[in-house]
């Protein structure tokens, strides 16, 4: 054994003791996780707890993946990422747009928009459900949605009120994004425009909006990624009613697993889930790589 | 004269830019207002018609009753040492592993460090079931344990904190080896103080991340003296609506550490908000 052997040894066996609770973690709690989910996708829940599951193979997950409840709960997802972030983003510009203008003051208008940060889904969530609640909600009175039901128990309703929930929790986000966006622009570019005489309309769309189109891009894609894992204003605010209205497939997932006792169904909506958010984050790496390519 | 109208002109306009940066602050602020607002009135204030919009005779006490009776003091508590747990244990396994990817040489380290990277694109909610069996299966279920060990490695703290190390100046760290400096010492007294910033920064995302969470916490606690204070929201707003004031009080308790922490911690906000964003 040579001393030089002996010192790649030690050096290995050094970073093997780092590296083991990392690896160790991952391990334990994401990848076998991962493959059980899979494999807990093949069995069937018994009738009744305490009997054994039962193994169908692939049966199940052609059965959910096929079935009309799996499409409509994918659609509602799909309509409440479109009611959230397109109309996320364009708020979240506009303030931006708004407070990028030195005027006195200004710092203390910034600081209000990038507020809602603070919050987290269930304190926004608690905030709004009183808000809209029929009998003492101000938002109810407001919009003389006072007394009946209320709005959050309206099929109609339901969904766009929980986007609403979710669009001024991000908004603080949002804003704070897209004014960094703003800020990093090269400004003799915009001056140049200025000295043009561009329209303050024009310069926006022709010039400020396809620099921002990489952030925009990426703003799109984690709102995307996070509108399908929106659980907490679900949980809070409607329980995946009335009648089904805000069943997105998280909270899908959850109560199969948590309240109905269907483990293997929940696990077929989980590799779904997978799949889909797989989807969309190599969307995002792609867009990382070239925003690195790039250069700043 | 043509200067004068040039001057109303610029004034209009910055009078009119101002309603709309008013207006729009209002608009973002209104439900954290009221929220306030509503916590300071009586019961039966809250609920007269027309809206009180400004407490005259604000009754502070209904904090200490949210604090003590609504369990605030304890979802705080608890919120705190998870959190911090996690933090904490993110930090140092990323750290640690970081530092073996970047300076250290052995057999595997490539798989090891694309098997990391492959953990961004698991969402905890497609691992659900499984972990929440694990856990069961530990006795750990409604514990500590139960809420921070899922968490104590960050495939994000990996990545960025390799990102960060490979720029460390090779002469510097040749020049250490010289000296006889052992790697765990290279590690805590040069590697990491020079890394402040991006420290600070996923420390920073990490801290707001894991105590915003919400669906774990949920399916893994079942008493009051466990749970974290995003939940202990859930269960004020479903258990004291009678209460409402007590509510309002619960929420605007439950969002002010975070609120304050941010205020000090301005300048790392966006990189430490952006730093999440790797992850699916």
């Amino acid at each position: 054994m040579t001393p030089r052997f002996i010192r790649r040894a030690r050096e290995a066996a050094l970073a093997y003791l780092l590296i083991l609770p990392a690896v160790a973690a991952f391990g334990l709690f994401v990848f076998y996780p991962l493959v059980k989910t899979a494999y807990l996708g093949f069995f069937l829940a018994p009738p009744t707890p305490n009997l054994p599951s039962h193994y169908v193979g692939l049966q199940q997950y052609q059965q959910v993946l096929g079935s009309s409840d799996f499409r409509d709960s994918l659609g509602r997802t799909g309509l409440f990422v479109l009611l959230t972030v397109p109309a996320g983003i364009v708020l979240g510009l506009a303030l931006a747009n708004l407070a990028q203008k030195k005027v006195p003051g200004i710092r203390a208008f910034r600081t209000i928009y990038s507020s809602t940060v603070a919050t987290s889904v269930a304190v926004a969530s608690v905030v709004f459900f009183t808000l809209l609640n029929p009998e003492v909600g101000l938002l109810s009175y407001l919009f003389g949605k006072e007394g009946g039901n209320g709005i959050l128990a309206d099929p109609h309703w339901a969904l766009p009120a929980v986007a609403l929930v979710t669009i001024w929790q991000n908004i603080g986000f949002t804003f704070i994004l897209m004014s960094a966006a703003l800020q990093s622009l090269p400004e003799d570019v915009l001056e140049a425009s200025k000295v043009d005489g561009a329209s303050s309309f024009v310069r926006f769309r022709q010039i400020t909006l396809p620099l921002l189109s990489p952030i925009l891009f990426f703003a799109a894609v984690i709102g995307v990624i996070s509108g399908f894992q929106a659980f907490g204003q679900i949980d809070l605010l409607t329980q995946g009613g009335p009648n089904h209205a805000t069943l997105v497939l998280i909270y899908d997932l959850y109560q199969q697993a948590f309240q109905f006792n269907n483990p293997g169904y929940a696990a077929v909506l989980s590799v779904a889930l997978f799949f889909i958010l797989l989807l969309l984050t190599f969307a995002q790496f792609w867009f990382f790589q070239r925003r690195v390519s790039y250069g700043d | 004269m043509a200067t004068d109208s040039a001057r109303r002109t610029r004034r209009l306009r910055l009078a009119g830019r101002y309603l709309v940066l008013i207006l729009a602050a209002a608009i973002v602020l209104f439900p954290i207002y009221i929220t306030v607002v509503d916590a300071l009135l009586s019961p039966q204030q809250v609920v007269t018609r027309p809206p009180t919009l400004f407490p005259t005779s604000p009754h502070w006490g209904t904090f200490a009753t949210a604090f003590k009776e609504g369990n605030l003091g304890v979802y705080l508590r608890n919120s705190a040492i998870v959190t911090l747990a996690i933090t904490v244990a993110e930090l140092l396994t990323s750290v640690l592993a970081a530092y073996a990817f970047v300076f250290l040489r052995f057999p595997g380290r490539n798989i090891l460090f694309v098997a990391s990277l492959a953990t961004l694109m698991v969402p905890f909610e497609a691992t659900l079931i499984p972990n929440y069996q694990t856990i069961q299966k530990f006795g750990l279920f409604n514990t500590y344990p139960a809420l921070v060990l899922p968490f104590i490695a960050s495939g994000v703290g990996i990545f960025l904190f390799r990102q960060a190390f490979l720029g460390f100046p090779r002469e510097i760290r040749d020049a250490a080896r010289l000296d006889g400096c052992g790697h765990v010492k290279f590690l805590f007294r040069m590697v990491a103080p020079i890394n402040r910033p991006v420290l600070a920064a996923f420390s920073l995302f990490a801290f707001l991340t894991s105590w915003n969470q919400y669906l774990w916490p949920l399916v893994v606690t079942q008493t009051n003296s466990v749970r974290t204070v995003q939940i202990g929201l859930r269960q004020l707003s479903l258990t004291n609506f009678n209460q409402l004031d007590v509510v309002f009080a619960g929420t605007i308790l439950a969002a002010l550490p975070i609120g304050v922490l941010l205020f000090v911690f301005q300048r790392q906000l966006v990189a430490g908000l952006t730093a999440g964003a790797l992850k699916g």
